[in-house]
């Protein structure tokens, strides 16, 4: 039966739908395997096992009841803990929403739902998707499949963990600034940000309202793209949703064909703060994408370099105000509630005891650029960046299709390393800050082993709403690779 | 708690005052600002609530097209600019009774601008027009209400516990403000209650709110400064909130002018503060100390898109609004032929919708003016609320009056049929039926009155017979007494000139 946790999204569906194996068998298997191995990995905050059985019986039912099946019926899960689900907690990795059950669905768990996609629970995070590397979890940390001293990425790192440690074929995650790129890069798997607005931020416990993105992981480019197509869609109670249709993101991921595309490689994406392996990775990444018959084309975007610090101004912001709602009143944590102190002060010891370090400095980053006085050098400069930002990348669209990158400057880091320099913690996300900004798709897929033998993703990023084009060249390069290799990078990695 | 004032020609022969008034109006949606839920006044408390008005993490707003239009249509209204573009910005502070302690409002970029609305005033050189500018009308969320048990005061301070009932959060809001009103000199108190007056009047035309000032719908906050001449600096003003009526407004603002001269004549500067105005002691109070360094840390919505209203659509708005209440207070003038001053007196006494209804109803118009501005006036004024929260319509006041010329009542019974009514006792005719109440119309029962009346009052039958016809009144005041009042006077008097041989 341990071949069922090995098997791709796309195996688990066709095997269900034929009635091969049941639904609850799957579950079952992942269940078995988060069992066996998260106790080291703890890529899960909360399994909920009846729930996912409970889920993968109603499939199962269709299936014996002749009903026609979505591409994902049955197939498990894992799901970042800070999106809303009934009655499961939900607790975004901190402490101030501990015990915390939404009385309500996010409408990415609605589709999920809908799809029959089996939830098998709620994945470690750092604590409202603020870091790199899971590490700013209120509930510990997460370790990185390939190596368990190494941090897995972050914020989505849970959801990155599981799915290449076999605990789930297909996870969900939120990128904000790379939390999705980032994490699927350094664990060796596939995760893609879709468009800003393309995916539903109802129930996305907000951190950055502007920049955030719940995304797809798998192992496959093709099964990514499935499940980014279960997901996506407009929504009318998610204002800053888009209308227009869903690209056709599951065909460009089949077809795989990059001739004649042009792909612009980011000149400011390389060199001093890049790892040599890694750059040798993307080197061979770039010579397989011209052997395809792309064509490559060097492009410079000057304010790629202001990405970073942009990104530190409008996401702590944004955050500063996002967060205000923690305040001991409605839900989650309450402190020192003795019937002394006043409700500022309840509010105030509270979030002294609810929010972690980093969770802390962001609010106060970004009240102190919100102030008046403060407003127009700190975020007013900060929305100009982003202005011209999204300039250098409308104008490459003029001579490319798509652009890559490099997804991370370097392997994954050891656990603890970074925690203690925050400016070098945030360097993590040097490549993948540019896409989320201007708020086109990315992807990260994986292109090899670094030098320290650990994973090394390739960024493909597309105009807004061209998320097909990122899907397309990721396949087109996890083809070839998988020629190369007999099979998925992840087949490299050391059995748990 | 009362401060020391000076009297009021006193503080206008020495100061000049700057008025500046922000209006809040709820508008009378079907759903909130941001969310479905219900807007029904006076729910169990958290039942109309839902995660998005809750703040709970995860929900999102979704702006209520109906509140836009709304208030496009008030900013035509008033005479404004339209934006063509604008945005909701978040204004940042905690707050228990705010779910997610900040409010979703506008900043800079208001849906409107720019406008003005001219109110009429009764000065020593006759009715005078004031033009009150608006700066701007914006629109956002009501927050919750809290309610603080225990302690004295009823405020959050030395209240044993707090309730929080978040039915109101999300309830779509427009404020009004105002440029700062200058040069109104002794008659600031009444420009401002002819404003806020005009303005709920406007509101009502429009249909976009109940404006019901003891229910909260339509709430003032009164900003008040003196200076000493209309050349010198503005003083430093203070907000007055808890203005719940149309009468506040000009106490409010009287007292204030007094309160602050006080202290300015004393040396003694004037604490940018807010306010609260008692009702009850015709007083304010000190409330929160506000400070211009008080950061709201104002940025735009990333959850919203911004606004857009179409030109097309504006204008298709613009030419569907209801005739402005001054031209139809012009119109009505010449309808009805009365004076000015007797149509102002209509208008400031918040009658003339009901006299509208009231006509409607079949009433003609004087009647209906009599009743509203006459007895039920009195009746409202007894009870210290608005006309219209008096318990009686327009088609009760109409039938009524239907009763009158039909001959079955005459005033003094209608006045007790009123009593009637006020008191629940159901419509007025069978107000009439329950209490026994109808003219005496039966001659014969009226001479045996009148007869008694005459010998009674020998002296003034004479007069009559001598045809100093006036004296009537005398005979007629005592047959109606000794009738109870259930005679028609009329009748009275003719049977009585017919007795006596005139």
């Amino acid at each position: 039966m341990s071949d069922l946790i090995h098997a791709s999204a796309v195996e688990l569906a066709a095997q269900i739908a034929n009635k091969t194996v049941s639904a609850v068998e799957v579950a079952q298997a992942h269940l078995d395997r988060i069992a066996e191995v998260d106790g080291r990995v703890n890529a899960f905050l909360y399994v909920d096992g009846d729930g996912a059985l409970e889920q993968a019986r109603a499939v199962d039912h269709a299936v014996a009841s002749g009903q026609t099946l979505s591409p994902l019926a049955g197939v498990p899960l894992a799901l970042k803990d800070v999106l809303t689900q009934t009655g499961v907690p939900t607790t975004a990795g901190s402490k101030i929403l501990e015990g915390w059950r939404p009385p309500y669905d996010a409408t990415v768990v609605e589709r999920l739902r809908d799809a029959g996609v089996v939830i098998l629970g709620k994945t470690n995070m750092d604590e409202f998707a603020m870091g790199s590397s899971t590490e700013n979890s209120a509930y510990g940390p997460t370790h990185n499949p390939w190596d368990l001293e190494r941090i897995p990425g972050g914020s989505s790192g849970g959801s990155a963990a599981a799915v290449s440690a076999y605990e789930a074929p297909l996870a969900i995650g939120t990128d904000t600034g790379g939390s999705i790129r980032q994490p699927a890069a350094v664990t060796g798997i596939v995760g893609a940000k879709p468009t800003y607005g393309a995916v539903s931020r109802y129930g996305l416990v907000a951190f950055s309202s502007s920049l955030d993105q719940a995304g797809p992981f798998a192992r496959t480019v093709v099964d990514t793209a499935l499940l980014h197509s279960v997901i996506a869609g407009h929504d009318p109670r998610d204002s800053t949703s888009i209308k227009e249709a869903v690209p056709d993101v599951v065909g460009a991921a089949k077809s795989a064909d990059v001739s004649k595309m042009r792909i612009g490689v980011v000149r400011e994406l390389s060199g001093e703060g890049y790892q040599p392996g890694v750059q040798a990775r993307f080197d061979e990444a770039v010579e397989l994408l011209r052997a395809q018959g792309a064509e490559i084309i060097e492009i410079s975007c000057p304010s790629f370099t202001y990405a970073l610090g942009a990104y530190y101004l409008i996401a702590p912001s944004e955050c500063s105000s996002n967060l205000a709602r923690f305040d001991a009143m409605r839900f989650g944590l309450r402190t020192d509630d003795n019937g002394e102190l006043s409700a500022e002060d309840v509010m105030r010891h509270t979030r002294a005891a609810g929010f972690g370090p980093e969770v802390k400095r962001r609010i106060i980053l970004g009240t102190y650029a919100l102030s008046s006085g403060y407003y127009d050098a700190y975020y007013g400069q900060a929305q100009k960046v982003r202005t011209l930002i999204t300039r250098d990348f409308e104008a490459a669209w003029a001579s490319v299709d798509v652009l890559i990158s490099p997804t991370t400057p370097t392997e994954p880091f050891r656990i603890g390393e970074r925690v203690n320099d925050p400016v070098a913690m945030y360097k993590a996300d040097l490549c993948t800050l540019p896409s989320s900004l201007y708020g086109g798709p990315a992807i990260s897929v994986p292109i090899g082993l670094g030098d320290e033998n650990l994973p090394v993703g390739l960024q493909v990023m597309a105009p807004v709403m061209a998320d097909d084009q990122v899907y397309r060249v990721a396949s087109a390069v996890e083809k070839a690779l998988a020629q190369q290799w007999g099979g998925l990078l992840l087949d490299q990695a050391v059995a748990l | 708690m009362s401060a020391l004032l000076i009297d009021f020609d006193e503080v206008i022969a020495n100061f000049d005052p700057v008025l500046g008034l922000e209006v809040h109006v709820e508008l009378g949606t079907a759903s909130k600002m941001f969310c479905g839920c219900a807007t029904e006044f006076g729910a169990e408390p958290n039942t109309q609530v839902c995660p998005t008005c809750l703040g709970l993490p995860g929900s999102l707003p979704v702006v209520n097209g109906t509140a836009v239009e709304s208030a496009i249509r008030i900013g035509l209204a008033l005479n404004c600019s339209i934006a063509s573009w604008c945005r909701f910005a978040r204004k940042n502070y905690f707050y228990p009774d705010m779910p997610k302690n900040f409010q979703t409002s506008q900043y800079d970029e208001p849906i409107c601008f720019e406008g003005y609305l001219d109110v009429d005033v009764e000065t020593d050189e006759g009715t005078r027009t004031f033009r009150v500018e608006i700066e701007r009308a914006h629109m956002e969320e009501d927050t919750g209400k809290s309610l603080h048990v225990g302690g004295s005061t009823g405020r959050i301070h030395g209240a044993d516990f707090s309730l929080v009932d978040y039915n109101r959060a999300g309830i779509p809001l427009i404020e009004i403000v105002t440029k700062p009103l200058e040069g109104a000199g002794k008659y600031a108190p009444e420009v401002a209650k002819a404003y806020v007056g005009a303005l709920r009047d406007l509101l009502r035309g429009l249909g976009v709110s109940d404006v019901k000032m003891e229910q909260g719908s339509l709430r003032c906050d009164v900003n008040l400064s003196l200076r000493t001449s209309p050349d010198a600096p503005l003083g430093t003003r203070t907000e007055t909130k808890n203005v719940n009526s149309l009468r506040s407004v000009e106490r409010a603002i009287r007292y204030e002018m007094q309160r602050q001269a006080a202290l300015l004549a004393d040396g003694t500067a004037i604490i940018q503060e807010t306010r609260h105005w008692h009702e009850d002691t015709g007083v304010t109070t000190s409330g929160r100390v506000k400070s211009d360094a008080e950061d709201y840390r104002y940025f735009p919505e990333p959850d919203l898109v911004p606004v857009a209203p179409s030109a097309e659509w504006i204008e298709q708005l613009r030419s569907q609004l209801p005739e402005p209440p001054a031209d139809r207070s012009k119109r009505l003038r010449q309808e009805w032929g009365i004076s000015e001053k007797e149509m102002q007196s209509v208008i400031n006494a918040g009658a003339l919708d009901l006299v509208l209804a009231t006509i409607a109803e079949g009433a003609d118009p004087a009647a209906s003016r009599k009743w509203w501005l006459g007895e039920l006036a009195r009746r409202a004024n007894d009870e210290g609320v608005e006309l219209e929260s008096l318990a009686i319509t327009a088609k009760q006041v109409a039938d009524l009056e239907a009763l009158v010329q039909s001959g079955r009542l005459n005033d003094k019974l209608a006045r007790q049929v009123i009593d009637g009514v006020l008191a629940g006792e159901g419509e007025p005719a069978a107000v009439a039926d329950s209490r026994g109440l109808q003219i005496v119309s039966d001659d014969s029962a009226l001479l045996a009155a009148i007869n008694e009346a005459i010998a009674a009052d020998p002296d003034a039958a004479q007069k009559i017979r001598d045809g100093k016809v006036a004296a009537a009144g005398a005979l007629v005041g005592a047959v109606m007494k000794a009738t109870q009042g259930q005679a028609d006077a009329g009748r009275v008097r003719e049977l009585v000139l017919q007795e006596l041989g005139q």
